[in-house]
């Protein structure tokens, strides 16, 4: 069950700031989000495997071979943030 | 003795160790080769997390991970995914990192350490393969900073993060866990350790068997100690003042050798961890026959084949195999002159005068204490020329072979000391009559006449029978 709370706890954590009245509907939205997975977990699943990914493969490697990255000018072009070739972020912990 | 550890000392360690031996990083094609190049240079969409950028496992890496947690006798797991752990902060663009969770490539090991009182065991729980977030450096100090700068250079170096039990019970253990973990490392040639950032230390401590402190961003070895007995101590004394230690996380100021509070500690729901839908998952199973057989002899083994093959003593034998390059150093040496006289030279002389100057075993050759050592068995020098032949090739240059002419090192031919102690038992008629009478001390009056004679070449103890020799017939 989703509360205002954790709705205010999960923008936190997202850096979103939820405005006091967008929570109810957010704590709404979210629950029946919630509520679908309920159902599914209905969902007889003896017998079945467990899968891992949406896609049945795996082992997709890449050889460890260079490959060219980006100029510079070109990695910090759409920022306005930068310093000596550095982004800039204000003071943070 | 035993340790008892009075104060209920827990200490586990998370270490990550970056793979900066492969050629890219972890997920892209960028080179891992930008210590020395300007910043973000070397970055890619991939490792900036681009839209629409997709990441491809570097296959290497996976060998890596795989063949350290072998070395670390760990548990391969059959089947293993990566996982996206959500957080935001600067140092990762794409506001979570690729890291693996449930399933880590490797776990269940252990390394064998010298603990306080004899051999331990310290469990390692897992290894696991994540990428290493760019590079933030604050503008001032990190309390107080103006801004934050990033290089992206480093994000999407490939990470293992080794975690440890709480199982080392001091300071020095963790030290000693370190030293031992790096030695295996630099034995598997998959990272080089002097590269800045190579090997990075979060440490979790607790006494009393109280809650447990995170301290992070600890940078060497020698930082983790500091680190380790400045936290103890904080701890300790804020129990006695009747203080809860709570559950929190510390930042070491390397420069004031102080922690400080950052937040409180992030609780793992918070990561909201999930499958990364960009990444298939890896079967490795197969691979690890492979790579086990072409593991190198690590340091515990190569020690103990040294003891038995040499016939040296444990303490030289430890202190050759710490580092593969000193190890194999040893050995060629060793397959040249006595291997016991070898250990000598190598791990007490030679490994003390690199020490005291904090250089590697490359700054000396094999021919040159091949040499140094032929002189000394050959008696045409003492062991301390021997000695100060090895500082003026450290300090100075030039090969042996010429410094022992440079310098007049060779020991005087023996009729000239033979002449030089007929003369100076001629010229001290007194001191041998007072010596003979049992002033013992009297003998070295004589044996200083003989050395001045000689200009101080011979040797001295060499001298001293000589002269006894001769006034005893």
């Amino acid at each position: 069950m989703i509360t205002k709370e954790k709705v205010g706890h999960i923008g936190w954590l997202a850096r979103i700031e939820i405005e006091e009245k967008e929570s109810d509907a957010y704590a709404e939205k979210l629950n029946s989000v919630l509520d679908y997975f309920g159902q599914l977990d209905e969902v007889d699943t003896q017998g079945v495997a467990p899968t891992y990914h949406v896609m049945d493969i795996v082992n997709v490697f890449r050889k460890d071979e260079v490959r060219e990255s980006m100029p510079q000018d070109v990695v910090l072009a759409n920022t306005g943030h930068k310093q000596e070739g550095n982004f800039k972020a204000p003071r943070i912990m | 003795m035993v340790y008892e550890n009075p104060d209920g000392v827990k200490i586990g360690l998370e270490v990550h160790v970056q793979l900066n031996r492969l050629n890219t990083k972890l997920f892209c094609g960028c080179s891992t080769d930008y210590h020395n190049d300007e910043p973000n240079t070397h970055v890619c969409p991939v490792c900036l997390g681009l839209p629409g950028s997709l990441p491809v496992i570097n296959e290497r890496a996976v060998e890596f991970a795989i063949k350290i947690g072998l070395a670390l006798n760990c548990e391969i797991v059959g089947q293993t995914q990566f996982h996206r752990k959500n957080y935001y902060y600067p140092d990762l663009p794409k506001g979570f990192q690729t890291t693996q969770y449930d399933y880590p490539i490797a776990s269940r090991g252990k390394i064998v350490i010298e603990g306080e009182d004899g051999e331990r065991i310290i469990r390692v729980t897992r290894a696991h393969m994540e990428e290493d977030p760019g590079r933030l450096q604050h503008i001032g100090t990190i309390e107080k900073s103006k801004g934050t700068l990033i290089n992206y250079n480093r994000s999407g170096m490939t990470l293992i993060e080794i975690v440890s039990e709480p199982d080392m019970r001091s300071p020095k253990e963790a030290r000693r866990y370190l030293d031992k973990l790096r030695s295996i490392l630099d034995y598997l040639d998959v990272f080089n350790g002097d590269l800045e950032g190579a090997m990075r230390v979060d440490a979790n401590v607790s006494v009393f068997n109280g809650e447990r402190v995170e301290v992070k961003n600890i940078s060497s070895f020698k930082g983790a100690e500091r680190a380790l007995l400045y936290e103890i101590m904080r701890q300790k004394n804020h129990v006695r003042r009747g203080g809860k230690i709570v559950l929190e996380t510390r930042h070491f100021d390397e420069a004031r050798g102080v922690t400080i509070s950052m937040r409180t500690k992030e609780e793992e729901h918070d990561y909201r961890y999930f499958p990364e839908p960009d990444l298939v998952p890896m079967r490795v199973a197969d691979r690890v026959p492979g790579i086990l057989k072409a593991l190198p002899e690590l340091p515990d083994a190569k020690r103990e084949r040294f003891i038995s093959q040499y016939g040296i003593a444990d303490m030289h034998a430890r202190a050759l195999t710490t580092e593969i390059r000193v190890a194999n150093f040893y050995e060629e040496v060793a397959s040249q002159v006595d291997p016991k006289t070898a250990a000598v030279w190598v791990a007490d002389i030679l490994k003390g005068e690199l020490n005291y100057r904090d250089i590697g075993i490359d700054a000396f050759t094999v021919e040159d204490i091949v040499t140094v050592i032929g002189l000394v068995k050959e008696d045409k020098i003492t062991e301390q020329s021997g000695v100060q032949i090895i500082r003026t090739v450290l300090d100075e240059g030039g090969r042996p072979q010429d410094i022992v002419v440079s310098k007049g090192l060779l020991k005087v031919e023996d009729d000239i000391v033979a002449k030089a102690v007929e003369e100076a038992v001629a010229e001290s008629p007194e001191a041998v009559a007072d010596y003979l009478a049992g002033k013992e001390k009297s003998l070295n009056f004589i044996v200083g006449k003989v050395m001045q004679k000689t200009k101080g070449r011979a040797d001295a103890r060499e001298a001293r029978e000589r002269v006894l020799a001769r006034i005893s017939k």
